[in-house]
Parts: structure tokens; sequence; C-alpha cells
């Protein structure tokens, strides 16, 4: 029976050729834009840390002075995204997390000690102790630092795959010495070319996709031996902007918290430390302390840019238009075999039966529109991947996007075949039997 | 023209005439507010920077031993001024579209609350002139206004500084109706008065909001490892002009890393790459949606020709012209489109609200309506006209036939 309906469909769709083209053509046009944005975001709304993701988690606090002709009761609105430099230590200090760590970007200059090589810029993060531990990062060699050494200020670094390579080659690297601006360090740690996609600990801006951060050092060191600090310092009062006074919030911080009991703890901790600042004088506002999961934290932050979300609702409301577009071209097309469908519900053929054979016709068109579809979406994320941005190297697509794409394209045929075929089916077969 | 059996034979397809007018309010609705967007960003990517965009190439230098910044920036300076074809040279921290953006809070009152904050252009003697600011009221600095930024000291400098230059934005926000020369502004905790007002200058990240000239240039000498310099020559001189640049540097100095050669343009088209990419989609998707329509209608449209062939037969048998055929399906057409657009309209403004509220997107000009309802009506006749002919070339002798 079906195999006779799929046969009608042909025939029916090969008698107006180029009708069916256009409405494949739409639906391609639809499903090809549609699948190109979903499948962008779908790739950059991954897990960076698969299994320890759940457990980490992101302290807010708000230091700053009451807003300006605000009331002490007013809503705080946004917290600030970043700690000041007394309270990250403090939190850092009081060990309240199973695992903890303050830090931020810098880039440095890299000088090679082999003659000929030019001295280069390089990113990466000063970081605390806890970060190696608390990321589950994969070290190819050696480890991370200890807590006295971020107390002693030590002069030690841990590179990444790609720049531990760039200067020693295949050698081992471990032990050996880097001069990072003016200072030396030793090289105690080699990551197995660690970059998760985000890199969800940075600061969030343009750059969370794409880069991989190529050293770690104490921050404490680096703060001592001024070097770069990017991303974001905010100050307010006066009192110049000193990176470890108490009115300038530029540090990330994270928390591990091994189970809900023990999130919910640390919540109630932030609370008595905003308190206890507010009984030392600090933190006017009224107590809000907040703690974001991982996911949450990347959500609240916007990692997502808006003009994505921009190109996907641009690319939905075009699929969205197409089968408008082709439920009114199916409409006419159905209701024009009047004829046709008034001899076979005579003949015997029931609603049911003429609803199938209708469907079925639509979702021949939409599966020749989803392949139309996926060759398009394939063409547009070659083109996002053109694009300059981090992200554009995650455009891809796997076998779940692959199979949802037609999945969408039938679906969304079979819809907008649902209206033309039930009308047709509703047609009484004597109504057309009599005319002439 | 028959009015009232057009109406009659298009409420006998009242399912397809609602969907094709719900498809055409869907495109109005779309095409308005994406045609919003691109003359938005357009109008963006055209600011004028203020500076001599033609003229301007720049560098930046971070030296890597731990010498006096300020007694190696001065010697930079005097060796890329020796260059052949370059008339100005400064070292300078911030430039329209580089993203480095130091604001300050503004007050107007010693210890007053800050009324806006104002990104701070800091450079060597000679800034104004090298990157070709127009100066509108007022002076340029005097060489004894200069002072360190002090960046060792969390950039103190902005406490001992005592004379700004303004654009002529930022001085109509702070003192608006008043002549700003002579005030007294706040951005430390000394006074700081304005000596000169600019006419342009862009901060070095663009915001939607506004406030983009929120710009003031300080007498103050950058003296961190890492600066930028401007060089100043003739358009067709640019590219020799950079490449001696890094040269001479070079030469002075091998310990140091150059980066970001680049003229003023490129700077510039870095800036808009995002906008450029989201400026192509835009107009890729609302071409595509009318595309859609187009066919929509012309599908639609041909599709009613076949079926009312003999309808068109007997109508020609019993006198009708053929001008008289083209003109039923152009004016059915028009009422189908001319129904969408009243509903596709309303739908224009309530997305627009929507957007406005996500997005940040401008309210909908009321004047992109009536624009967007003709191109759309026009559009609508052009997919008809096809169709429309071919229903007119039916010969009168079909009403004879019978299918």
């Amino acid at each position: 029976m079906y195999g006779y309906y799929l046969a009608l469909a042909l025939r029916s769709l090969k008698r107006s050729r180029v009708l069916t083209a256009l409405m494949v053509l739409a639906i391609g046009l639809g499903i090809g834009a549609s699948m190109t944005m979903i499948t962008v975001l779908h790739a950059m709304s991954g897990d960076p840390l698969p299994g320890r993701s759940d457990q980490l988690y992101v302290p807010q606090l708000d230091p700053r002075p009451l807003p300006r002709g605000g009331a002490s009761g007013a809503p705080a609105g946004n917290l600030p995204d970043s700690l000041t430099w007394p309270d990250a230590m403090a939190l850092l200090r009081a060990r309240r997390a199973d695992r903890q760590a303050a830090m931020s970007g810098g880039s440095v200059p890299v000088r090679p000690a082999q003659a000929g090589q030019h001295p280069f810029f390089e990113r990466g993060h000063y970081v605390t102790a806890d970060f190696f531990p608390m990321f589950a990062t994969p070290f190819r060699a050696g480890s991370g630092w200890n807590e006295q050494d971020d107390v002693d200020r030590a002069r030690v670094v841990v590179l990444n795959a790609g720049l531990a390579q760039r200067l020693f080659g295949a050698a081992p690297a471990i032990g050996r010495t880097v001069r990072l601006k003016d200072t030396d360090f030793r090289v105690i740690g080699v990551l197995d070319d660690w970059h998760p996609q985000p890199a969800f600990y940075a600061r969030i801006d343009d750059r969370a996709f794409g880069q991989a951060d190529q050293f770690f050092l104490p921050l404490q060191t680096a703060l001592d031996l001024r070097f770069n600090f990017s991303g974001d310092l905010r100050c307010w009062g006066s009192g110049g902007d000193n990176r470890r006074s108490d009115h300038c919030t530029w540090l990330q911080f994270w928390v591990q918290l091994d189970s809900q009991a023990r999130a919910q703890a640390y919540r109630a901790f932030l609370a008595d430390y905003w308190r206890d600042q507010q009984a030392h004088g600090r933190f006017p506002r009224p107590v809000e302390a907040r703690l974001y999961g991982l996911t949450d934290w990347l959500a609240h932050e916007h990692l997502i840019p808006a003009d994505l979300h921009l190109q996907l609702w641009l690319a939905l409301g075009f699929l969205g238009v197409c089968m408008v577009n082709i439920v009114g071209l199916l409409l006419a097309k159905f209701l024009r075999r009047r004829g046709e469908i008034c001899v076979r519900r005579a003949l015997g053929a029931r609603q049911r039966d003429i609803f199938v054979q209708f469907g079925m016709e639509a979702a021949v068109i939409g599966l020749a529109g989803g392949v139309l579809g996926l060759a398009l979406a394939q063409l547009g994320l070659w083109s996002v991947r053109q694009r300059p941005d981090g992200y554009a190297q995650l455009a891809h697509m796997d076998p779940a996007m692959l199979l949802g794409t037609f999945m969408l394209a039938v679906a969304a045929s079979v819809l907008a075949g649902l209206l033309p075929a039930w009308r047709a089916c509703d047609i009484p077969p004597a109504m057309q039997l009599k005319t002439p | 023209m028959p009015r009232i059996p057009m109406l009659a034979s298009l409420t006998r397809h009242k399912l397809t005439v609602l969907l094709l007018a719900l498809q055409v309010a869907l495109t109005c609705a779309i095409v308005c507010n994406v045609a919003l967007m691109i003359a938005g960003r357009t109008a963006q990517m055209r600011w004028p920077s203020g500076v001599a965009e033609d003229e301007l190439v720049m560098l930046d230098s971070a030296s890597l031993d731990g010498g006096n910044p300020l007694a190696r920036h001065a010697a930079d300076l005097a060796a890329l001024r020796g260059i052949p074809g370059v008339t100005a040279v400064a070292a300078v921290d911030a430039l329209p579209f580089n993203r480095n953006n130091w604001s300050n809070g503004i007050a107007t009152v010693p210890n007053g609350p800050s009324r806006l904050a104002a990104t701070a252009f800091n450079g060597t003697p000679g800034e104004l002139r090298a990157l070709g600011l127009r100066l509108v009221a007022g002076r340029d600095f005097r060489p004894d206004e200069y002072v360190p930024m002090d960046s060792a000291h969390d950039w103190d400098g902005i406490n001992h500084v005592a004379a700004t230059v303004v654009t002529r934005a930022l001085a109509a926000r702070l003192f608006p109706g008043q002549d700003p020369l002579g005030k007294l502004v706040y951005p430390g905790d000394k006074p700081v008065r304005i000596v000169g007002v600019i006419d342009h200058l862009l901060r070095p990240m663009l915001e939607t909001g506004g406030g983009n000239e929120d710009a003031m240039l300080f007498p103050m000498l950058p003296d961190e490892s890492n600066v930028t310099y401007v060089l100043r020559t003739a358009p067709s001189q640019r590219q020799r002009v950079l490449k001696e640049a890094a040269a001479v540097l070079q030469q002075l100095d091998a310990d140091r890393i150059l980066r970001h050669a680049q003229t003023f343009g490129q700077l510039r088209s870095d800036y808009f790459r995002h906008d450029r990419t989201m400026l192509g989609l835009l107009l890729a998707a609302a071409c595509g949606l009318l595309l859609v329509t187009a066919v929509g209608i012309a599908g639609l449209a041909s599709f009613w020709v076949q079926q009312r062939r003999r309808a068109i037969g007997i109508r020609r048998a019993v006198g009708a012209s053929r001008r008289d055929i083209l003109r039923y399906f152009q004016a059915e057409n028009a009422l189908i489109v001319g129904g969408g657009l009243l509903p596709g309209v309303l739908l224009a403004l309530g997305l627009n609200l929507l957007l406005m509220g996500h997005y940040e997107l401008p309210r909908l000009p009321l004047a992109y309506l009536p624009i967007a309802a003709l191109a759309l009506w026009l559009l609508g006749q052009l997919a008809v006209l096809g169709p429309a002919l071919r229903a007119a070339a039916v010969p009168p002798v079909v009403a004879t036939r019978t299918d």
C-alpha cells in the first residue's frame, strides 16, 4: 500500500516539475539556514569539562558602595563578575570548599634561549595551586605547584604542549628554564595540550573559544613581578587603581564542591562572609551572595554572543516563512486533484487512505528538501568556519546533528502537508462526481 | 472592474488566500526589522573616527629590557621622524577602534558623583597633529603641561595632570549650553582645566547605547614598556613607511617585539569584521525571504490560472479583452498582498518591540512601514505578471471545450 502511495506521489511530483523544484528549494533553504545555526550553537553549548563540570562553582560577592540615590533595600541587579584581591585571598585561606583557586589572564613576552629565535608574546593564566587538581588538567610530564609555592612567590611555570614544543622541541622540558619578560622560571609541568572549549575559567569574552592558554604561573608571583594582566579591572571611589586594593574587582574565582550539601553550606558561608565584612565596614549593599554552577555561569556571562542568537532566530523565521509557503502550494496542488480524490473515495478509499497518500507526497518533498538542506548546511558551516572567530573551528556536524537535519526536514514538510492533506481527504465524494 | 465576483472567487479559496496573506505578513514583519538592523550596522560602520584615517599607519612596540620607557620612546620617535615622507609622529596608548580603553569617571564638582565615564587618550606632544584631530576651540597642550602617566604607580599621572582637550560631544554632555573652555572637571583627585575642544574622536570600543565620543585627551606621556607609535604620511606612502618604521625601530633596539603593524584602514576594517559578516547574513536573509515569497505568489497564481482556464475562456468569449483578464489577476494579487500587508505592518511593530527588549534594537521608524509595504506590493505585482500574462493569452475557444 505504502509503496503504491510512494509511486503515486512520485508521479504527481513529476507532473509539475517546476513547482516540485520550488518547494524542495524552499524547504532546503529553510532547513539549511536553520541547521547551520543550530549546529553552531549546539557546538558552542558543549560541556567544556565533562565529568567535572557539575562540581564547579563561581562565587559572586558585591563589595561596591551603595548605588547613588538608591535606598539600601533596593535590589542590587548584576553583581560584579570578579572579586577583589582581599576577598579572593580571604576565600582562598578560608578553605571552605573542597578545592578553590583564584586566577586572572595575562600575556607575557617569552624569550627563547636559543640564538636566532625572536621573542614573542604568549597568552596564559596566573593561577593558584588548586587550579590543576580542581580542573583535572592532564599532565604530560611533571605536575603543578603547592600552596607553599604560592606563598613563596615561586618562579615556577607549567607550560601547555604547544609552547613546550616551540621552546624545547621534542626534548623533555621539566627542569628547564624559560625567560618570561625579564625573569627566569623553572618548568615544573607540561600539560597534554589542554584546551577546554570554551576556556570557561577565564573572563568570558570574544576569545573564550579557540584560545588555548600556553602557560600557567603562580598568581602572586605575577603580581609581584608586575606582569601584564588582561581582562577587566574595575575600580570605584578614589585611591588609585591598585590591584591589591579592596575597591578594584578583577580576579576570577572557582571552587569545587563535591555534593549539593557542600554547595548549600558554601552558600551559607558566603553570606556569613558578607555579614562579617559588613561588621568591618565593607560590603554596604544588602547580603546577596550568589553561587553559580558552571553551566549557569556560562549562560549568565552570555558566552554565546547575541549576534549568534539573532542569526538563529533569523534562520528559524526564514524556515517558518518557507513552511507557510509550502503549505499554500501543497494546498493548491492537492485541491486541484479533487476529481482524482473523489474517484478514489467513490471506489472505496477511506479518508485515512487519502490522508496517508497526500502525507506521503509531502514527506517525499521533505526528504528531498532534507538532502538539499544538508548540502546547504554543510556549505553554511563551511562559510562559518571561514569566519576568523574562535568558535568557527567548532562548526562541524556530528552524526546526531546529521540525523536531526533529516528529521527536521521531514517533520517540517509533513507538518506543512498536514493541513492540505486533511482538506483534501475532507472532500465529500459525491460532489465532484456530479460535475461534468 | 468586477469587484464582487473577484471577492466571491477569493472566498472559494479562503484557506489558500489566508496562507498567502500570512506569508506576506511574516515576510513584511521580518524584512522591516532586518532592514532596520542593516541600516543600524551600516551607520555604525560609517561613523567618522575624527582622525585622518587615510594618512595614518601604526605599530606596537614592546620593549623587553627594563630601561627608562620615556627616554626610549623619545629616541624611537626621533628616529621615526627621520623616515622620508613622515609628516608627524606620536606615541599613544589609545586609538579609535584599538579596543584599549581606559575610562575614568568624570565629576564636575570636587568629590562629586561622576557624571559619566570618558576614555582617556594619552600621548606625546604633537598627538593632535599626528592624528589629524581638528581643534575647533581653544588650544593644543603647552610643552610644560606634559606629565608622565606613571603606569608603574597605578597610573597616578591622572592625579597630577592639569589640562585636557575634550570632544565637542563630551563638552555638550558635561556642560550643556555653556562654553566648555576654562571649565574644571575631576577625572582623578585634582581639578583638570578644559583648554581645547576637538571636532570628533571616537572611543576605542563602540557601544550601541551612545556616548561613543566621550573622549578626552590628556598631556600624559605613555610610560609602559608597550606603546603604540602612530605615523602620519601621504596615503600612497603608507606601506613603505610602515616597512621602514619597523626596520628603523628594530635597528635602534633589537630587544623588543613589534606587533600589529597596520594602516588605520586595516584597524577599522578589523574592528567591524563581525558586523560585515552579520551584514552579509542579514542581506542574504532579506533577499531569501523576498525570493521565497515571490515564488510562492507566482506558484499559486499559475495554479489558479490553470484551474480557471475555462472560466477565463468564457469571459473572453462573452467580451472581456486580454487587458481585462490581465487586470483581473493583477487586482486579485493586489487585494491578497494588500490584505497581508495590514497585519504585516502590525506584526513588524510587534516584532520590533520584542527585539528591542532582547537585542538593543532601536525603535522601528514609521517611515519604514509604507516603504516596505510598497516594496512588497510591487514584488507581488512582479511575481504575478507572468501567470497573469499567460491567463490573458488563453483563447476564448477554450470555453467551448470540456476537459
